[in-house]
């Protein structure tokens, strides 16, 4: 059969000779390449892991830091302080009167000699204060108290700052009245101007409360226009037109919501500015497309004879939607969801424009406080000269690392639960 | 299925929930319990310095709220108009114009109290043991700018290449980074204004402000510069080592080291305390805060926010100790009469 034939018009067609040289240099070559694509893929990999990794050893490497407050052991006597307060009308107005700051300024350049002032911070009469709200009965007694460093003494203990606080901190040290410990105010604080006293709970509180108001938002408008769109809506010109519409809307730059949540929330509504109601429905406005998009597509791929089995056994449209298609489709939408969030909750250019990139020192209270978030939080304190503030901003970094860390887990988890094979 | 049910049920219960919030956020905002302040980045650190001083003294208030703005969208904040959706307070590290004072006219803003809190300082020095240079914004521009006026890159080697008046020294200057807010005040206080003596310049900040700010505002990066970090004593070490040296920084600092400098005056103008609170010397410039008459008495803790400015303005004072020039005592007496007796601002007084 595969002998030569010379009796055919039709031109001669010689056997594949596998073992012959040029077949087998296209053979390597076809090896070759495709080692070359996994290498590639590989190394695509690689690169982008490294760049994490980068990204996060320089993050934690610093952030770490930024977790831990020195403080000064500093031993009041309120018997001979200047200070004349019944311990029985202890409250926070009397103390504000009360000069707690030169009592504070005069123990310290007792105890750590001249110019021991300045080695402790400046808010530090503040731990004094409420250690006197706590029990007014230390008013009529000498006692001990861990007050928080100076920024330079601080960066000293972490072996980061200038000749002369190093030598400060090596004095202090050899009294043994130092400590370098976990800074628990930096997780329960809010912004202040000094970097020994700033905290991040109110950037994270105020995010929670905005990712939340978009949540509300965004999940069931999105999910039902999907739905719409996908079971109900006839194909039409109009539904064309909504569909370029909504993947327009996906990839329209975030600074534009926020102009938009400036022109209509704050100037036609006349919403609070600054608050966590106002950043959450315009970062719903962002992230609706990307839950209609990716919900549209969960729908598209649940199998007709879905469907077809449950109408043909006599359910409703809306019992084939809800009963089966939804739960189905559900897992996909979440994804979709968990995609959106996370860019929400790293947004800062549309909450600049709603007022957000303030000075908060309270926790907001609701939604209608006024709020910043953990990436606006982050840029304030990437902005501030002091140099205690780098370390708090790399924390920073890693609390909203971590917080988009659950936020995943648990949309993971959600999709996990929900999953079902056919 | 039934899950999804209480889902959506839920998520609609609270959509529910959150729009009757928000008809409340309408009301609640007939009276607002905190002070809201915008405006200028270079004022921001003294407000917040402020506000913290101000919630520690008074238990109880609520912390005001400081947005930075910038001072023209503060101004165009402010001038909205009068009632709880507007800030209070305006910060501003220039005075209002006559526009912007308009603006404020037109949206009811008619009562409005102008106080100077202090003075946003930058100065130029060298050595004991220096040359003696005598600068201009022009020639300080000339010899910094990465791309003056837009010409290509600099070649000047030495001030006699900018200003044949000067000696032949080899310009070497050390300054704040590019991260410090003394580096602003320099290229606004400075460089824009040697920039601006081209007209040429002055038109391309009305066509292309990104073209205007990069040939006005960039500063060379082939060593005749150098960032000296946040360490301000270095710089005195470097310029007593390098008597040919010029330093740069923030005008306290100056202050503190009259004993090894000597401050370079500026379009002949010395770096003297008097010169700089007054204004006189080309590296300063005044800052205020505009208040809204109207809202003293309906925002708790407004007055009381005003007295702690008042208290914190002067020479060693909290404001000072954050890098802010004292106004002089003729200008923090005037300021403090009118924290006192709020005057209200006559719009004719201004440009």
């Amino acid at each position: 059969m595969n002998a030569p034939s010379t009796t055919l018009a039709s031109p001669t067609r010689n056997p594949t000779d596998w073992k012959g040289a040029a077949m087998q240099k296209r053979i390597a070559a076809r090896y070759a390449a495709e080692r070359r694509f996994r290498l590639l893929g590989m190394g695509a990999v690689l690169l982008s892991a490294g760049f994490l990794a980068f990204l996060l050893f320089t993050m934690i490497g610093n952030g770490a830091r930024g977790f831990t407050r020195t403080e000064i052991a500093l031993q009041i006597d309120f018997q001979t302080a200047p200070i004349l307060i019944d311990p029985a009308t202890v409250n926070a107005q009397s103390l504000a009167g009360a000069n707690l700051q030169a009592i504070t300024a005069q123990a310290a350049d007792k105890a750590l000699g001249a110019g021991g002032d300045a080695l402790i911070s400046p808010n530090a009469w503040l731990t004094v204060r409420d250690a006197i709200l706590d029990n007014p009965k230390v008013l009529s007694q000498k006692i001990t108290l861990s007050l928080p460093a100076s920024t330079g003494i601080d960066l000293a203990a972490k072996g980061d700052a200038s000749e002369t606080d190093e030598a400060a901190y090596a004095r202090l040290q050899q009294s043994g009245v130092v400590s370098t410990g976990f800074n628990s105010a930096f997780l329960s604080a809010s912004d202040a101007t000094d970097p020994t006293q700033v905290g991040i709970w109110g950037a994270f509180k105020g995010s929670l409360l905005t990712m939340l108001v978009t949540l509300l938002l965004s999940f069931p408008i999105g999910v039902a226009t999907a739905l719409y769109l996908e079971e109900y809506a006839p194909k039409a010109w109009w539904t064309d037109i909504i569909e370029v519409s909504i993947n327009n809307l996906a990839a329209v730059p975030s600074i534009i919501f926020g102009l938009l949540g400036l022109a209509i929330f704050l100037n036609l509504l006349d919403f609070p500015r600054s608050a966590a109601l106002v950043g959450g429905m315009t970062l719903a406005l962002m992230t609706m497309p990307v839950i209609v998009i990716a919900g549209r597509n969960a729908i598209k791929a649940v199998p007709p004879s879905i469907r077809d089995a449950a109408l043909g056994v006599g359910a409703s449209p809306v019992q084939v939607v809800f009963h089966h298609v939804l739960p189905l489709a559900l897992p996909g939408i979440l994804t979709g969801t968990i995609i959106g969030m996370a860019r929400a909750l790293g947004e800062t250019a549309p909450l600049l424009m709603i007022g957000m990139r303030a000075f908060i020192a309270t926790p907001p209270g609701g939604i209608t406080d006024p709020a910043t978030v953990l990436p606006v939080q982050i840029f304030l304190w990437s902005d501030e000269v002091s140099k205690g503030f780098i370390e708090k901003t790399s924390a920073a970094i890693i609390v909203l690392l971590a917080f988009l860390l659950a936020m995943n887990g648990l949309a993971i988890y959600l999709r996990n639960k929900f999953e079902k094979r056919w | 299925m039934k899950q999804i049910v209480r889902l959506a049920v839920s998520a609609f219960a609270l959509s529910a929930t959150l729009s009757a919030c928000q008809d409340k956020a309408g009301g609640e905002s007939a009276g607002r319990d905190q002070i809201r302040a915008v405006g200028s980045s270079t004022v921001y650190p003294f407000a917040t310095a402020v506000a913290e001083q101000f919630v520690n003294a008074n238990p109880g208030m609520k912390s005001p709220i400081i947005e930075s703005t910038g001072t023209g969208g503060g101004m165009k904040l402010f001038c909205a108009g009068v009632g709880s959706q507007f800030p209070d307070i305006e910060n501003a590290s220039r005075r209002m114009k006559k526009s912007e004072f308009e603006m404020c006219e037109k949206n009811g803003v008619k009562e409005i109290v102008e106080i100077q809190i202090g003075v946003d300082g930058l100065a130029f020095a060298e050595s004991k043991k220096g040359p003696g240079l005598k600068l201009t914004p022009e020639t300080v521009y000339k010899a910094l700018a990465a791309n003056p006026f837009g010409k290509g890159p600099n070649t000047a080697q030495t001030w006699k290449d900018v200003d044949p008046a000067l000696p032949a020294i080899a310009i070497s200057v050390f300054g704040p980074p590019s991260t410090s807010g003394t580096r602003d005040s320099l290229a606004e206080l400075i460089l824009e204004k040697g920039c601006q003596s081209d007209p040429a310049m002055k038109a391309l900040k009305d066509s292309n402000e990104d073209q205007y700010k990069a040939a006005c505002t960039k500063v060379r990066e082939d060593g005749k510069y150098v960032d000296s970090g946040e360490n301000d004593n270095l710089i005195v070490q470097k310029l007593g080592a390098n008597p040919n040296a010029v330093g740069v920084f923030g005008y306290s600092f100056l202050e503190e080291n009259l004993n090894s400098l000597n401050d370079i005056p500026l379009n002949g103008v010395d770096a003297t305390y008097d010169n700089v609170a007054s204004g006189k010397y080309p590296g300063a410039r005044p800052l205020y805060i505009y208040v809204k008459k109207a809202h003293i008495q309906a925002i708790p803790g407004l007055k009381a926010y005003l007295d702690t400015f008042a208290a914190s303005w002067n020479p060693g004072g909290l404001l000072a100790k954050r890098g802010m020039v004292a106004a002089t005592d003729a200008v923090r007496s005037a300021a403090a009469e009118t924290v006192k007796s709020l005057p209200v601002l006559n719009g004719a007084d201004l440009k």
